[in-house]
């Protein structure tokens, strides 16, 4: 859950309006029947006349963009259009609630899933190709323009691709030029110019860090940023993947330096939703924010008074070119009905031409992750975006997408709340994570 | 007083015991279906979800693939929650919490202006459309509502009392929070329910009391709190149903999350979403089961011992 495009309407309230076949699912889920329920719905299915591929197929595309809530909505639906315009296939558009979706996709996917969908780059999607729920698009791979790095975040355990990346976004500190500038500030490029910063800024009445955790992911980012600048990447991984010790000294140093950072926090953080951090940066009352780059989203503005720049670094033997930033893209269903039409169209999806049509036919464009995908529109955050990924040595998914989804929510949600509550009892908090972790990775 | 219904009826029409064992087909064939579909519709519906829950309850399960791929652990889930689970404890407390609140204050404060109401002074009948108003909301709106109020860097309660209380993320203050914007809605329902067991008792009763000289509030408490036995009851079952399965309202805010855990929203973060520990929620909604079973229980011999003593 890393994004969300409502902002003015709690996620959960909008997921309970929008009473959906998943919702409904999902509510027969709860009361355990889903136990037949799943199995029984793989069982039926539509039977689709028609050729199953080019002209005249239908191919059904799930998106987790309900319509009418923005830019992300509309570069999908432009991709849909702009596939039919040039393949003549018939795209029927599934648009669903981005958390209605997220929660629903087990179910979804074991039911009767539309045949392409939109996913995420990860453990995310390993865990879905270790199951058999997502189609293996070996055969779809290399794809023209998108480059070996996305060609290994499209890549499960087993050594197969079963994605189609089309966008990223970075996790870095964002700030606005004006503010900085008033006040003489220049981005930190030590971690002495960082601390002297945040002092400047402490002393300027300005608090250095918004802060905002009520929806309990935002706070994973700060998290991986300090574990892969004070541990290295290699560590951040192997930790995500169940195989470090969460009660170790290096677990236990990210959340001591992380309570030497909480005094330049916003206070409170847990009431706070990030969209409400972001409203505080951007009127000037935090210095800045480390989030994605859809923070952009809850400034109502298209962010040109906006920069950022890459965490510093802490350990110079370690550095500072790793970072989080998580990749979106597509996955063909396994029990989808027309396989063949949903790996052609999974293919085009992550083509610079689909590119195209998404950032021409929304207000926001998104950074493609096809190389050769237009550049016209983007503005000179989304290019720096791009160069900044472009230049990391390591990238990270995100926790949430790095590490097994019931860990990730279930267990450090709770306890990266449980910390910043009491951040005084670190010791507590680690333990109590290697005692789940050990329950759950088994 | 008249009691119709009670008067002797002469012994010739009351049938013979022996006969009505034997119902002529077309009724038998109806009683049969009136009682085997609800009872099918029950099973179904009810038990074969508990009994599959309880089941699953003893396994590890991501729900990825059949059946057997469930790893069957014993009672490692329920140890799990009882040891090292941080949120189970606290929504044990939290859920009694509401309950006892619940009960205090706006039960009581619903059944007072259904009193209140029931005097047809002027104008009741919009208060009580007032009153009734939220209940016609869904928790989910309710907690969206308050969050305007709440809300601690925009909220409306900051605002205007310039105060910086942050009301649903200090893990303190939230839940007394949640259970104010509960009372608002929890006190129109209880006095709707309360209203209608009103207008049912008889008036003859409040007449013979007021004739034998007792004050109104000796009146209520003497005469017509003990006749509304049966709505007492029902209100009592409604608070224990409503405390227990909290859980919309938490859900909105913070996903039942720092101080708002409550036993529903546990069993909803393990089970719904792409966490999912169905083992793991499963023996978390068996333990909620069993924890409204000894209210239902309870409840039942109560009835039944009234049944009995009649």
């Amino acid at each position: 859950m890393s994004r969300t495009t409502s902002s003015a309407i709690p996620r959960s309230t909008v997921a309970t309006m929008a009473a959906t076949r998943r919702s409904v699912l999902r509510g027969i889920g709860l009361s355990g029947l889903a136990v037949g329920g799943a199995s029984m719905l793989a069982a039926c299915g539509g039977d689709d006349a028609g050729p199953s591929t080019g002209s005249g197929a239908t191919v059904k595309f799930g998106i987790n963009e309900a319509e009418g809530v923005g830019p992300a909505y509309d570069r999908l639906a432009a991709m849909a259009e702009a596939y039919t315009k040039e393949t003549d296939t018939k795209v029927s558009l599934n648009a669903v609630d981005h958390n209605t979706f997220q929660e629903s996709i087990n179910t979804y996917l074991q039911g009767t899933p539309d045949d392409v969908f939109t996913w995420f780059a990860g453990f995310r999607m390993a865990q879905f190709a270790e199951n058999g729920l997502i189609t293996d698009l070996s055969d779809q791979w290399p794809i023209d323009g998108l480059n070996d790095s996305f060609k290994q975040a499209a890549t499960a355990p087993d050594g197969k691709q079963y994605f189609v990346p089309v966008q990223y976004y970075p996790w870095a500190v964002f700030y606005r030029k004006s503010v900085f500038e008033k006040n003489g500030w220049a981005p930190p490029e030590t971690n002495d110019d960082f601390m002297a910063l945040m002092e400047d800024m402490q002393g300027k009445g300005v608090t250095p860090f918004a802060f905002g955790d009520k929806d309990g992911w935002p706070a994973m980012g700060t998290f991986d940023i300090l574990n892969m600048r004070l541990n290295g990447f290699d560590f951040h991984m192997s930790l995500m993947a169940g195989d470090e010790a969460w009660d170790g000294d290096e677990v236990k140093q990210v959340f001591e330096t992380w309570r030497t950072l909480l005094p330049y926090h916003q206070a409170d953080p847990l009431g706070r939703t990030w969209q409400e951090a972001a409203t505080a940066m951007g009127k000037g009352e935090c210095g800045m924010y480390l989030l994605g780059t859809f923070v952009v989203d809850a400034l109502g503005e298209n962010g040109e008074d906006l920069d950022f720049f890459t965490f510093p670094e802490l350990d110079s033997s370690i550095g500072s070119d790793a970072l989080d930033a998580p990749i979106d893209g597509f996955c063909v269903a396994s029990a989808g009905q027309n396989q063949e039409a949903g790996k052609a169209m999974a293919k085009w999806l992550g083509s610079a031409a689909a590119a195209d049509a998404a950032n021409s036919n929304a207000d926001a464009p998104f950074i493609a992750a096809n190389e050769g995908a237009s550049t016209s529109t983007y503005s000179d955050l989304q290019k720096k975006s791009a160069e900044v990924v472009g230049a990391a040595a390591n990238i990270a998914q995100f926790m949430d997408r790095d590490t097994n989804a019931d860990f990730a929510n279930t267990v450090m949600i709770p306890s990266i709340q449980a910390f910043l509550k009491d951040p005084d009892d670190i010791d507590g908090v680690t333990a109590s994570i290697q005692e789940q972790a050990a329950s759950i990775f088994g | 007083m008249t009691h119709i219904d009670e008067a002797p009826r002469p012994a010739a029409a009351a049938p013979p015991r022996g006969r009505e064992k034997k119902l002529p087909g077309k009724d038998r064939a109806t009683v049969i279906t009136m009682v085997t579909v609800p009872l099918l519709l029950v099973v179904l519906l009810v038990w074969v979800p508990a009994v599959l829950s309880f089941v699953l309850s003893f396994g590890k399960w991501n729900g990825f693939g059949d059946l057997d791929t469930i790893e069957w652990v014993g009672v490692q889930n329920y140890e799990d929650i009882f040891t090292i689970y941080p949120a189970f404890w606290p929504a044990v407390q939290h859920n009694l919490i509401w309950l006892a609140f619940l009960f205090v204050f706006p039960t009581i404060l619903g059944m007072l202006l259904a009193v209140v109401l029931d005097r047809e002074m002027k104008g009741s009948r919009l208060y009580q459309t007032a009153f009734y108003m939220p209940v016609v909301l869904s928790l989910a709106l309710i907690g969206f509502i308050w969050q305007l109020f709440y809300s601690r860097d925009q909220g409306l309660i900051n605002q205007v009392f310039n105060t910086q209380v942050d009301w649903y993320g200090d893990p303190d203050i939230n839940l007394w929070a949640v259970l104010v914007a509960t009372a608002w809605r929890h006190t129109g329902y209880i006095m709707l329910i309360y209203l209608a067991g009103l207008k049912g008792v008889d008036a003859s009763l409040r007449e013979a009391a007021a004739v034998d000289g007792a004050n109104e509030v000796k009146t209520f408490f003497h005469v017509i709190f003990p006749v509304m036995r049966p709505i007492n009851m029902v209100v009592i079952v409604i608070v224990v149903i409503e405390s227990l399965r909290a859980f919309d309202l938490v859900w909105v805010i913070n996903k039942g999350r720092n101080g708002l855990e409550v036993i529903g929203a546990l069993v909803a973060q393990n089970v719904v979403g792409e966490a999912t520990r169905y083992g793991f929620g499963s023996a978390l909604a068996v333990i909620m089961m069993v924890i409204s079973s000894v209210f239902i229980t309870i409840y039942l011999r109560t009835v039944f011992r009234e049944e009995r003593s009649r």
